[in-house]
């Protein structure tokens, strides 16, 4: 390894690269807050919707779930292309994450309002509390709670996922990275930086989603 | 939008996108045999009593788990050749597929092992196993049947994942897709045709592997 | 007087399944009904029936006058709309077997919820009024105790205090014993006997004959979805008068 090479490479494309990440943080956060927005939707019709909702929901998140998150970023980018909708790379690979993240979300928060006792409505009714009140005051709480762990491996599972969006010429951190090596040859040591970007990046998400989930914890 | 259906392109390329299924199959089930390997000794190195293999393990699972697999494919193929090891684009592909596949199977495994209850080992002592026989004919098939369903899932994220073989142009049924993408310009049909291919593999899988559970399940 | 509850002619199916044939039953205000019976014999239905839990067929309930879950409109039965269930269900008041208190709030805030969203009462007047019955039951000491750091027994303590800190006209209690470990039996039993001696109007499905014949001012047995046999608690328990009930009472002597 040329690791002087590395470093005088690295400080000299710092800005590039800086750029780079903060396409990689816009692209992730915007695709994460829209698709979990969406998905929060989408897990309502999931559990309370009336059948033809239900149907139409279940047939959308299955065939999301099924898609490769590659095939989607290419399909949104080439379609609406295609189809005369206005959309550059940046603005179809960020739906193609946020339908991707809306189809876990949804499906996170079915699977976790469906887990909470039938028990916990119906105390809440007997209490006199109408539907809206049970599910914002009883349900909701314990079902956020539930679904945290496993929104932030999603939320991970997106920034990896923002990597794809090179491929159709997003400059984010990857494709940036990948214009410095193909200045510098340096590929190992500039794909082991990317790799520990990463890491870094999803090691403070989780620790991070960790943090919280103890804060909210309820104590037993 | 008035936009006129044709799927005859489409559909005369149909041994492509059947070939490309097929390798990307086969690149799946490679893959996963290595990885289930790969997981099982590092699920064991992540919980043995030596500091060092346990570190090992820890870093090798936490650090692929972290990193966008795009990345891994690219160092793979561009990177590690500039320390000798080069290899061919398949074989460098079932490369990282494996070693990726196995840092998520051996976060099943361990969570997996970690959730037998310590009486199957005392069990095993008490009628003179040895650790080995222990672990080759009680924890590891007891274990195994319970994580069935969380591999079943991870399969299939893998076999999902065979579609970024297309970046390094390992010709699977993503790769195709853009070629007749590019060749035809039915956009929508191709996209279309392929993302219901993978959905209907998806459900193939899911379902066969469902079977297999209900075959090997403990009946209770 | 007019009854705290009046139910006649009460019918409930599930499906082919008929549980409530035809179910007549008045309380007075400070009553104590136990109803009895073996398990299918539709006691708990028909508690959960009262509490608008489960929808009903045929008959009619009310409670203090008020015909509750359906309006006659032409002719028709129908339903009535959520928000008049919900006030509805709020007179009367539910302790339930397995207590369902809410795991994500302190036992204090599981009796406030009730009294700030349905009685719409401002947040401090409600924590006193909650204060007031967790301290009746014996948990004030254990306010901000969080459902899961409680016993089985104080947890129902706090589920009867969040149900009756509502000021229900009717309390409903549904086997609310049967989960807990034998030990804990008695403070629970002790907290509802004490409700009865205030004068609370009360109907409990209950397994334990000698606290529904203690506690009791009349005791119903229902078998097959029928009242069987009903009367004050000596006549039933020292005196019964069908075979039925007689084998019954031979089966839960344990």
């Amino acid at each position: 390894m040329n690791f002087e090479f590395f470093l005088a490479d690295l400080w000299a494309a710092r800005a590039n690269l800086l750029a780079g990440l903060w396409q990689t943080v816009l692209i992730s956060a915007g695709s994460v807050a829209l698709g979990t927005l969406l998905g929060l939707l989408v897990g309502l019709g999931l559990s309370y919707g009336r059948l033809p909702l239900r149907i139409a929901l279940r047939i959308y998140t299955d065939f999301l779930r099924g898609t490769p998150v590659f095939v989607l970023i290419l399909a949104c980018y080439y379609i609406f292309s295609a189809a005369g909708l206005d959309l550059d790379a940046f603005q179809a690979g960020c739906l193609a994450l946020t339908l991707f993240c809306s189809s876990h979300v949804g499906e996170i928060l079915r699977g976790a309002l469906n887990a909470i006792p039938a028990g916990q409505t119906e105390a809440a009714k007997s209490i006199g509390l109408t539907f809206g009140q049970t599910f914002t005051s009883v349900l909701l709480p314990q079902a956020l709670r539930q679904m945290l762990p496993t929104w932030v491996n999603t939320a991970t599972e997106i920034v990896k996922a923002s990597t794809l969006l090179s491929v159709i010429g997003v400059v984010e951190f990857l494709l940036a990275v990948q214009q410095v090596i193909s200045r510098t040859y340096l590929s190992l040591e500039f794909y082991l930086f990317a790799g520990l970007v990463y890491f870094v990046l999803n090691f403070a998400i989780e620790q991070a989603g960790r943090a919280v989930e103890r804060r909210i914890a309820i104590p037993r | 939008m008035t936009y006129d259906f044709n799927f005859a392109v489409v559909w005369r390329n149909w041994d492509l996108l059947a070939e490309g299924l097929m390798l990307g199959l086969f690149l799946a089930l490679v893959s996963i045999a290595i990885g289930c390997v790969l997981g099982l000794a590092a699920a064991f190195g992540m919980l043995s009593r030596h500091r060092a293999l346990r570190w090992i393990s820890q870093c090798y699972v936490s650090a692929i788990r972290n990193t966008p697999i795009l990345v891994l494919i690219l160092f793979c193929y561009f990177a590690l050749p500039q320390l000798g090891i080069a290899m061919d684009k398949i074989p460098s592909f079932i490369f990282t597929l494996s070693l990726y596949a196995g840092a998520y199977l051996a976060e099943v495994y361990r969570s997996g092992l970690v959730a037998l209850p310590p009486g199957l080992r005392e069990a095993g002592l008490a009628i003179g196993l040895t650790e080995w026989k222990i672990k080759r004919y009680l924890i590891i098939p007891v274990m195994f049947r319970n994580v069935l369903p969380a591999m079943s899932n991870n399969f299939i994220s893998l076999f999902k994942d065979t579609s970024l073989a297309a970046a390094i142009a390992v010709p699977e049924l993503t790769f195709y897709a853009r070629k007749i993408n590019v060749e035809s310009f039915r956009v929508i049909e191709t996209w279309m045709v392929a993302s219901l291919i993978y959905v209907g593999a998806c459900v193939a899988i899911a379902a066969l592997l469902r079977r297999l559970e209900a075959r090997l399940s403990i009946p209770r | 007087m007019i009854p705290v509850l009046n139910i006649t002619d009460l019918h409930k199916s599930f499906g082919e399944l008929e549980v409530l044939k035809g179910i007549d039953l008045a309380m007075h205000k400070g009553d104590v009904v136990s109803l009895i019976g073996s398990s299918g014999s539709g006691k708990t239905t028909l508690l959960r029936c009262v509490n608008l839990l489960e929808e009903f067929g045929r008959g009619r309930i009310e409670i203090a006058g008020e015909p509750i879950g359906y309006r006659e409109e032409g002719g028709r039965r129908r339903r009535l709309p959520e928000r008049q269930i919900a006030r509805q269900r709020a007179m009367t008041g539910m302790a339930f077997q397995q207590f369902n208190l809410f795991p994500h709030l302190s036992a204090v805030k599981n009796v406030m919820l009730g009294l700030t969203k349905t009685k719409k009462l401002p947040a401090e007047e409600a924590r006193a009024i909650a204060e007031s019955w967790l301290d009746r039951v014996g948990m004030l000491a254990r306010k901000d105790h969080f459902p899961g750091q409680l016993s089985g027994g104080q947890q129902q303590r706090v589920a009867i205090a969040r149900a009756i800190a509502m000021a229900p006209q009717l309390m409903l209690f549904d086997e609310v014993t049967s989960a807990l470990d034998p030990e804990l039996v008695s403070e629970v039993l002790a907290v509802v006997r004490d409700l009865g001696r205030d004068g609370m109007t009360m109907l409990l499905v209950t397994h334990e004959m000698r606290f529904a014949r203690d506690v009791s001012s009349r005791v119903v047995f229902m078998h097959q979805g029928r009242i069987h046999e009903e009367g004050p608690p000596e006549q039933i328990f020292g005196a019964p008068g069908t075979e039925r009930l007689k084998a019954f009472l031979s089966n839960s002597q344990s």
